[in-house]
């Protein structure tokens, strides 16, 4: 009833292959989008934005890297942390190397070394599959994080072995840096967000797309049909690497401003990784989902207490945090094992049929 | 009908609600707490969060205040990850604290650079960036009363009185066991320096953080390498790992220094008998025999206003967590008396910690004579440089074992300036100080 796409006629093949074919689709993502770039920045505080919404775009694009590869590909990756932390230290050294470079066209080159790196390690995953991959991946973290300490020319020499963002604008505004406003940042990394997503998601839908859920489905009938499995792999690895590492350059330069090897360890891999399966697997939407519950959640359990005006320790508010946010998690999966995707996906069939259950 | 109540009974209720908490917020100095009780790093965090919080509540129930002024604490707790120490600033900031201490190292780094912008004052008490002593590039940052680098100086003027004599260490080996990150790197630049200075021998150790329990390979290459002292930068579980694994490679105990944040009871009290001997920097005493110790008792612990356990007060890191308040709560004292206001601002407390000076007389005056060292503060020098002592584990209970020995300022110094200068030109365009010097700093 309220999501029905009868009537709906697609006359031309480009209609019919369009992004979101469905009226109802299309009108959701305009209101989503002008949400998200006008009224977001315009009226939400600067909590708002810098500890929940933009830390959640920048998990959403780790996730969707890591979904490319987990999800699309069927290859288990655990060196997430490790890739998103080439992405930021390339983007610390390009941003020496070239001061006079626009900061987001760094963010963005820097997803390339990410991508680079992502290659190299994914060089066995011809020979291994599953879960020795995933050891092999876990070795990657492993390696990087130590780089991350032991190399430091990586950090420029720096005594603290931090990476510190400089201040750089963007058409006279700046941009990343103490000075540069949450919302602007915001704006910044819902853009590159976006834009990658939308392209993900054509990529996803087209050719390569289709080989990577072959070689998920079953790699030795993908390659009877013609599909070269070194080739697929190792592409599937720099595409999730690159998102990866963009999300890691954007994490230091436009959301904490400044980082040390300690937030790309292998905590963070698995933070994405369960991003990836409570969102769902094999869904873009589902790394949103994902990573707004992953992070999101805890921040609006912490200020539950605070808003009955509750005086309770801070202490015991991040032990309860962390229960609550156990038990939702076992919740979803045994109502969805499929993660958050599905349930929105059933919750679409619902209201198609409403009022009738069938 | 009964909704439309709710709503509008709520609406009311946030009406009425709203203004009087604001109304209440302007007649306090606030004055947030970045703490971990959670976490690996809990058994370090919580003596010093348990410190600040207590000694606030005493100021709270015995003077009502400070300076008239009630303190209004809250705590935010970090688990001493960076992420979410940023995330307890950004929730804080609107809230126009008077200072902020964030209590790690890599969440002072992040701080640094948006405390300018959002004049708020933070104190990184003897942790932090070593570089922001330097008032010059730094106006809104504190480090007192001694940077890591005069930390490892001290230690090392400390070796040389037991060896008779720095230039006795020639030849010899000295390791450095060290938290890898951010903290335990710092003093590396310095500890080579010496090393080319006085010709000794350095051996690292680094322990990754996610190897803090895990020592035993680490002191095996100890016992291989037999260096003639030990000096340790360590914090939470690498410390008390660090001492067992010490103990269980008889390593010669009072040949092992750890720097001030390594030298709780809860490091050295794990290895039992083995770990008597043990050395750490300490800059504040060690008991609970303090007329000010004794307030918190009475009017915070014995109230049951504490999440203090028993036995707690009067620990190292108790005590450096109520030196930490005391310094907060002379920082405003200062400012309110250098402006005649009762509820200062960021701006306030930043002139009032860089005309700070608290005498041997004034810590008496307040219930801590002899608690530490006198402190100054000046518009140029956010550090001081001032001493620290050493004391040795005697198996149940830190002693005091060394007098008060000075940092070496001139080895010290040249490296600050040019840490600060090197900071500055990384960090481009970084802002050039305009606040103006308080004429009594």
């Amino acid at each position: 009833m309220f999501y029905r796409e009868a009537g709906q006629f697609k006359t031309t093949y480009a209609a019919d292959s369009a992004l979101f074919p469905i009226l109802q689709d299309k009108i959701g993502i305009v209101l989503i989008l002008f949400v998200a770039f006008i009224l977001v920045p315009l009226t939400a505080s600067d909590f708002a934005i810098d500890s929940i919404l933009t830390p959640i775009l920048v998990f959403s694009l780790a996730a969707i890297g890591l979904n490319l590869l987990t999800g699309y590909t069927g290859l288990l990756s655990l060196g997430t942390g490790g890739f998103m932390g080439v992405g930021a230290y390339a983007c610390y050294k390009l941003a020496t190397f070239f001061p006079g470079i626009n900061i987001v066209v760094l963010i963005i080159c820097s997803g390339f070394f990410a991508a680079a790196a992502g290659i190299l390690f994914g060089l066995p995953s011809l020979r291994i599959k599953g879960f020795y991959l995933s050891v092999a991946t876990l070795a990657s973290q492993f390696f990087l994080s130590w780089c991350f300490i032991r190399i430091p020319w990586l950090y420029n020499y720096n005594v603290s072995a931090s990476i510190e963002v400089p201040t750089r604008t963007l058409f006279g505004v700046p941009v990343t840096g103490p000075t540069a406003t949450p919302a602007t940042r915001y704006i910044v990394v819902l853009a590159i967000v976006s834009i990658m997503t939308w392209l993900a998601s054509n990529l996803i839908r087209g050719r390569i797309g289709r080989t990577w859920m072959a070689v998920r489905d079953m790699d030795i009938a993908a390659e009877l049909i013609g599909i070269k499995l070194y080739q697929t792999k190792l592409l599937a690895f720099a595409v999730s690497s690159f998102y990866c590492g963009v999300a890691g350059a954007m994490l230091v330069f436009l959301w904490l401003g400044n980082a040390e090897s300690e937030s790309f360890n292998i905590n963070q891999s698995f933070l994405i990784l369960f991003m990836v399966i409570i969102g769902g697997l094999g869904s873009l939407l589902g790394s949103f989902l994902g990573a707004a519950l992953i992070w999101g959640l805890p921040i609006v359990l912490r200020t539950v207490p605070g808003f009955f005006n509750l005086s309770i320790k801070a202490a015991t508010v991040e032990h309860i945090t962390f229960m609550t946010l156990g038990a939702l998690i076992i919740l979803f999966l045994i109502a969805e094992p499929n993660g958050l995707a599905r349930l929105w996906q059933i919750g679409k069939q619902k209201l198609r049929v409403w009022p009738f259950p069938y | 009908m009964r909704l439309k109540r709710l709503v509008l009974g709520a609406a009311l209720a946030t009406l009425i609600g709203v203004p009087a908490l604001v109304s209440q917020a302007s007649a306090e100095t606030f004055i947030p707490l970045f703490t971990y009780r959670t976490g690996p790093f809990a058994n370090s965090g919580t003596p010093i969060a348990n410190g600040m919080h207590d000694y606030f509540s005493m100021l709270n129930a015995r003077d009502g205040g400070i300076g008239g002024s009630k303190v209004a604490v809250e705590e935010c707790e970090t688990g001493y990850k960076n992420e979410k120490g940023v995330e307890c600033y950004e929730s804080v900031k609107g809230k126009h604290p008077a200072i902020i201490t964030p209590y790690s190292t890599g969440i002072t780094l992040a701080l640094i650079p948006k405390a300018a912008v959002d004049h708020i004052p933070i104190l990184s008490m003897a942790y932090g960036l070593s570089a922001s002593a330097v008032g010059k590039d730094f106006p809104w940052i504190f480090n007192p009363p001694a940077t890591y680098w005069d930390g490892l100086s001290i230690i090392f003027r400390y070796i040389g009185g037991k060896e008779g004599g720095l230039d006795k260490l020639k030849g010899k080996t000295i390791g450095y066991i060290f938290f890898d990150g951010g903290y335990g790197r710092e003093p590396l630049p310095l500890l080579h320096q010496f090393a080319k200075d006085y010709g000794f021998n350095v051996k690292e150790y680094p322990v990754p953080p996610a190897q803090m329990q895990n020592q035993s390979s680490i002191w095996l290459s100890v016992r291989r390498d037999r260096p003639a002292y030990m000096i340790m930068w360590g914090w939470g579980a690498m410390n008390p790992t660090a001492v067992q694994e010490a103990a269980k490679t008889g390593y010669p105990m009072d040949h092992f220094i750890g720097i001030w944040w390594s030298g709780s009871e809860d490091d050295a009290r794990p290895a039992g008998p083995a770990g008597k001997g043990y050395l750490s920097l300490n800059f504040n005493a060690v008991g609970a025999n303090f007329p000010a110790l004794q307030d918190i008792k009475k009017y915070v612990i014995d109230k049951g206003n504490s999440q203090t356990p028993k036995g707690q007060l009067g620990e190292n890191f108790y005590n450096r967590g109520v030196l930490n308040a005391a310094v907060i709560a002379e920082g405003i004292r200062n400012a309110q008396k250098l402006t005649g206001k009762k509820d200062i601002t960021g701006d306030e407390m930043r002139r009032g910690m860089e005309s700070l000076k608290i005498t041997a007389a004034r810590w008496k005056e307040i219930g801590l004579g002899g608690f530490a060292a006198p402190m100054a503060v000046s518009c140029s020098d956010h550090n001081g440089h001032h001493s620290a002592y050493v004391q040795q584990w005697d198996g149940t209970k830190w002693v005091k074992v060394s007098d008060w020995i000075a940092p070496m300022k001139d080895k010290v110094e040249p490296l600050l300036d040019a840490a600060a200068a090197d900071y500055v030109k990384k960090n481009q365009p970084w802002p050039k100080r305009t606040e103006a010097c308080d004429k009594s700093s």
